[in-house]
């Protein structure tokens, strides 16, 4: 079997044994990159020389004996979001296109620590806002089991990577359902862990509330290994967690005993694909049928939470945003293009209107501000932006902003009903399998409401796992989400890997074809 | 009153903290960096970093808070305040709005009109804020860009709101003046206005009686007001120039939008500021990287009791306990918690708290104003100690040496006549009254001067008991003439002594 | 609440965006059918709820006073669009 189709666990394994080198791994994935990656587009950047490099080094340091962290030698693939020293971070938008950070956030630090190498930069949506990866400035990603279809979103390039075997692990961020509908998507195991799990210092904020670091795989058991690395308090990060992390790789095959898994009445309504019903409500007689209660509940405030997140998250996001304004850094717009539209513009305001209509144009400074973030964001992004600037601006502050707030509250409550009941929740993550590029472009709000699965989970803090738990009729991938109790990372890889135990379907892998029709791309 | 009108000012004072650190991140707070040198990714603004708040500053806050008198709720949250402008880098602030730390306080000032009450001027809220940074504009080089210097972003602040309860810009000063004061005693600030860790902003409209009853004319907010003085003088213009338009127009509150003007020191003027009308839509929202502040009951006790002494509080007891007028306890506190010490450690090292303020306000204040001299440079220069000091204060108030004698050495160690002694902190009073060749005379040897005095002039004694006090005088010449260094008041004192208990 | 093209420029502005005639159009009416989405939160009873602002009930987060190395100017200033020696240069900032 080449080395790319083993799982990250029993890739870890052979190179503790030096059966493999951590240089020979990392080219099987080069290659897999070179061989597929020109039609997939899941990466940004590759860094292949920097990659075996680092890889020599740890089967360096193996030889000698020095202690090496916990990944060491496994490629991961880092979606283009999280800040690395002096290396492009672009959040796949022209806005930083050229921005190198002068420091390595959070998570990088730890990756380091762990020997993780670095294989590259994922695409995504532009600053992680949207759920197909067709917001990236930079490319579209394609669904490696039909390349006619997006991968998902916002963390497409990631779920792609891990999918089409050009990596074993990725990292993903999930502010609203981008780790695990691309996972769904890509038919691989995602993991949003609980809020301030893995801490966020140095991860571009989209929106900071909900915002969450976490990891990608084709098993619940390396989405463990993964998570391990990664998560714990960082004292740059008031908001993350100062709870311990538990060995979550180890403990993953413990028996779960007297599981109660909860059923929400909710989510099997109209508008829920007949595939994906069909698969979810199997996965969940696999979880019967290994000894887990099946209850009945119901989460009612869970029917507002997409409005709710869309309210939220674009308040926070139209002021993480407000700082790309062309002063400090990332994109501005041409100052003598600029300059020279204000004299002509003034020239026509004095004939037209005077000295007053003169002064009612944007001064240079206003000026710089609009044009620059009108050419560095894309649509998606100004789209979010406006709603979230409306929704905070005098006046509707109470109407939107605060109301949201306040029926979060209640989603939160609903779950914390729900856990007295029931250990974990499951379900589906998305509506419907991948669909296909270009088919949402043009209809942001039903776009919108394809995250009614996931949001809540944000808008909660919980964690959530997205598992593969079948195939559509068109062979397209479909996920099962599992939601915990905050800091149930352990009982959601537990449960996960017990349903992998007795089900292969995160074993299936997509065919990669190359592109006979050039007009899809 | 003459005046037509009531001014009526409320107060809005930027205090920086004094913390070694900004408030969300370990860059210095040092004044007089060069551009850009104290910077980081969390006060530059970059993307993914995120602010961790600084206890020092939080405690400083609260503590000024306390001071104050101010209610101190247990939950307090951080707001992020939206707008756009080179020296904010993250297109906003990050303050508070709807749940400050503190609110509801009062401060007193002294009635500036004499009266005995003192005046208190509510304080509507003090909230904890970070600073932005400052963009340089050259003017002479006119249309060109401008320099944006983030080395001032972040630094921790307390916006101080007082009530519209000042009612002159006597009264405005006198309530900086005293708040300056405070918060230098209680180390939360060096409140230093040259280099911005004190800014005041004012909001000013006038109350007039007409005989339609009581009118109130637009407010006004001033800005750019850089000194105590400037404050003044802002103020009393803008008073006159509203009472004018007034005049002009019979605007009143509520009949134009709330304008913002600027002080122009040199022209003695304000000036309207130009502001578009979105520029106050501020989109408040509370930040989700920093995480609240629960202050408990216990934690404001603890703040409260560790709180040092406010100059009020010293004055007062300055007053009662040392019997010091109260003219002089204000000149003593007045000139800073520094000289108030070293005036609290003379008095006690003397044990004359009466003597210790005349040597302070007179001969100590003197020193450092003519020389420009601090009190460090008098003790570590000098060796002017407020030990030393009390030595020679002792020694004048038991007349081992006259005050004309004390001062005399007190001036010689201020010249550092220390020709012989190489060591100026052991210059001790009796190495400089024996180096000045100054005669301590012994009291007993006064007396029987004295003795010898009036044994010779029985006229004198006659005249005295006959009620002319004034015959001694020509005893005092004789005194002198035998023992230049008799004091000649003492020497009055002990004749007077002799002749009235009869034991001459 | 319904959202017209005046809103929409007005947010524009605030937002520091330049949107196009076109782009008015297309944000006006997809910005009209996310608020009116959005409005239906107006039905939910929230009378006594406390707004949750944060995904997790964590307070007192604070670091000592300490003074930690700042990024030599160089660095702090190598992603500036334009920029002098010394810092930043922005358009004039005028009549501050």
């Amino acid at each position: 079997m080449p080395l790319h189709e083993l799982s990250a666990t029993e890739q870890l394994r052979l190179l503790e044994t030096g059966e493999v080198a951590a240089v020979e791994l990392c080219q099987s994935y080069l290659d897999q990159i070179s061989a597929h990656d020109g039609e997939v587009g899941a990466f940004l950047r590759v860094s292949s020389a920097a990659a075996l490099e680092q890889a020599a080094s740890i089967d360096t340091r193996r030889k000698k004996g020095e202690p090496l962290g916990k990944l060491a030698g496994l490629p991961v693939a880092v979606k283009d979001i999280l800040c690395q020293r002096g290396e492009l971070t672009t959040c796949a938008s022209r806005m930083l296109a050229d921005f190198r950070p002068p420091y390595d956030a959070g998570v990088i630090k730890r990756l380091r620590a762990a020997d993780a190498v670095f294989i590259g930069r994922t695409n995504m949506d532009e600053f992680a806002m949207g759920g197909s990866t067709e917001n990236s400035a930079v490319q579209p990603t394609r669904n490696p089991w039909d390349l006619a279809r997006t991968p998902g979103g916002s963390s497409g390039g990631s779920a792609a990577a891990v999918a089409a075997a050009m990596a074993p692990l990725a990292i993903g961020t999930d502010t609203g359902g981008s780790i695990r509908q691309p996972a769904a998507f890509c038919g691989i195991t995602g993991m949003k862990p609980t809020y301030g799990r893995v801490n966020r210092y140095g991860l571009i904020a989209f929106a900071s509330s909900l915002d969450q670091i976490g990891p990608m795989g084709h098993t619940a058991e390396d989405v463990a290994l993964l998570l391990e690395a990664i998560a714990g308090n960082d004292p740059r990060d008031s908001t993350s967690l100062d709870a311990p992390v538990p060995p979550y790789s180890k403990g993953i095959a413990l028996p779960i005993k007297n599981l109660r898994i909860g059923v929400v009445r909710e989510h099997f309504t109209e508008g829920l694909d007949a595939d994906v019903e069909q698969a979810v409500r199997v996965a969940i007689e696999v979880c019967r049928s290994q000894g887990a209660k099946i209850v009945d509940i119901s989460l009612p405030t869970g029917r507002h939470a997409v409005a709710t997140y869309y309210v939220i998250a674009p308040c926070e996001a139209s002021s993480n945003l407000a700082r790309y304004d062309g002063a400090h850094y990332g994109y501005r717009t041409d100052e003598k293009a600029m300059l020279a539209e204000l004299a002509a513009e003034r020239q026509q305001a004095m004939t037209t209107g005077g000295q007053a209509a003169v002064d009612a144009l944007d001064t240079p400074l206003v000026r710089m501000y609009r044009r620059s973030r009108a050419e560095g964001f894309g649509p998606e992004v100004k789209r979010r932006i406006m709603l979230g600037t409306y929704a905070l601006s005098a006046g509707y502050y109470d109407a939107y902003y605060l109301k949201a707030l306040k029926v979060r509250r209640l989603i939160r409550e609903d779950y914390d009903r729900a856990f007295e009941q029931v250990d974990l929740i499951a379900g589906p993550v998305t509506p419907a399998p991948a669909f296909k590029l270009g088919e949402m472009v043009d209809d942001p709000l039903a776009m919108y409401l394809l995250d009614l699965y996931t949001v809540s989970a944000n808008l909660a803090g919980i964690p959530a796992i997205s598992l593969p738990c079948g195939l559509s009729t068109a062979r397209l991938p479909i996920g099962l989400q599992l939601q915990g109790p905050p800091l149930s990372e352990e009982l959601l890889l537990r449960a996960g890997h017990q349903f992998q135990q007795a089900t292969e379907w995160h074993r299936e892998k997509p065919i990669l074809q190359p592109l006979i029709d050039a007009d899809v791309r | 009153m003459s005046s037509p009108y009531t001014t009526i000012i409320g107060l809005e004072v930027h205090v920086q903290l004094a913390t070694a650190s900004k408030l969300f991140c370990g860059c210095s707070t040092r004044f007089g960096a060069p551009p850009n040198a104290q910077t980081c990714p969390v006060c530059i603004g970059l993307p993914g970093a995120l602010p961790v708040m600084n206890r020092k500053a939080f405690q400083l806050a609260l503590k000024t808070a306390v001071a104050l008198n101010c209610e101190i709720p247990e939950f307090t949250k951080w707001d992020r305040k939206q707008y756009y402008y080179p020296d904010l880098p993250k297109g906003y602030q990050i303050s508070q709005y709807d749940l400050p730390m503190s609110q509801h306080g009062y401060f007193e000032i002294a009635d500036p009109q004499g009266g005995h009450e003192p005046k208190r001027v509510r304080i509507l809220r003090a909230h904890l804020e970070e600073d932005a940074g400052k963009s340089i504009h050259d003017e002479v080089a006119g249309k060109g860009d401008s320099l944006i210097d983030l080395n001032r972003t972040g630094t921790p602040l307390l916006e101080i709101v007082s009530e519209p309860d000042l009612r002159s810009s006597l009264e405005a000063k006198a309530f900086l003046t005293e708040l300056r004061l405070l918060l230098t005693y209680i180390g939360v600030s060096d409140c230093n206005m040259q280099e911005g860790s004190l800014r005041v902003d004012a909001n000013v409209n006038l109350h007039l009686a007409t005989p339609q009853g009581k009118v109130a004319t637009p407010i006004v907010e001033i800005k750019n007001m850089n000194s105590f003085r400037a404050v003044e003088r802002a103020l009393d213009y803008e008073a006159e120039r509203q009472y004018r338009v007034w005049q002009e127009t019979g605007q009143r509150l509520g009949d134009v939008p709330k304008q913002t003007r600027g002080w122009d020191d040199t022209a003695g003027v304000t000036r309207a500021q130009r502001s578009k009308e979105e520029s106050s839509d501020y989109r408040y929202f509370p930040d989700p990287d920093l995480v609240p502040v629960i202050t408990t009951v216990a934690d404001v006790d603890a703040v409260r009791a560790s709180l040092e002494e406010a100059p009020a509080a010293l004055r007062l007891r300055i007053e009662t306990a040392f019997g010091v007028s109260a003219y002089d306890a204000n000149v003593i506190v007045n000139q800073g918690r520094e000289l108030a010490d070293y005036y609290l450690a003379v008095a006690k090292g003397c044990g004359d708290g009466k003597a210790a303020a005349n040597w302070v306000t007179q001969d100590v204040m003197r020193v450092l104003k003519e020389r420009e001299w601090t009190l460090d440079q008098l003790v570590d220069t000098r060796g002017i100690t407020p030990e030393w000091i009390a030595d020679l204060v002792k020694r004048a108030t038991t007349s081992a040496l006259t005050r004309g004698q004390a001062r005399q050495v007190f001036d010689a160690k201020v010249r550092e006549v220390s020709v012989a002694i190489h060591d100026t902190i052991e210059f001790t009073v009796d190495a400089i009254v024996a180096k000045l060749g100054i005669q301590q005379v012994d009291e007993s040897e006064l007396v029987s001067l004295c003795q010898e005095l009036l044994a010779a002039n029985p006229r004198t004694i006659a005249d005295v008991r006959a009620g002319k006090l004034q015959a001694v005088g020509a005893l005092i010449g004789q005194a002198k003439k035998k023992n230049p260094n008799a004091d000649p008041n003492r020497v009055r004192e002990i004749c007077l002594d002799l002749i009235q208990s009869g034991s001459v | 609440m319904a959202i017209s093209r005046a809103d929409v420029e007005k947010v524009a502005l605030l937002s520091r965006l330049r949107l196009s005639e076109a782009e008015l159009d297309t944000m006006t009416t997809q910005l009209a059918q996310i608020v009116t989405y959005v409005d239906h939160l107006a039905e939910v009873d929230t009378e006594h709820v406390a707004p949750m602002a944060h995904a997790v009930e964590v307070h007192n987060v604070f670091r000592d006073d300490q003074v930690a190395v700042s990024l030599p100017r160089e660095e702090a200033l190598r992603n500036a669009p334009h920029r002098s020696e010394e810092g930043y240069l922005v358009p004039a900032v005028l009549g501050d």
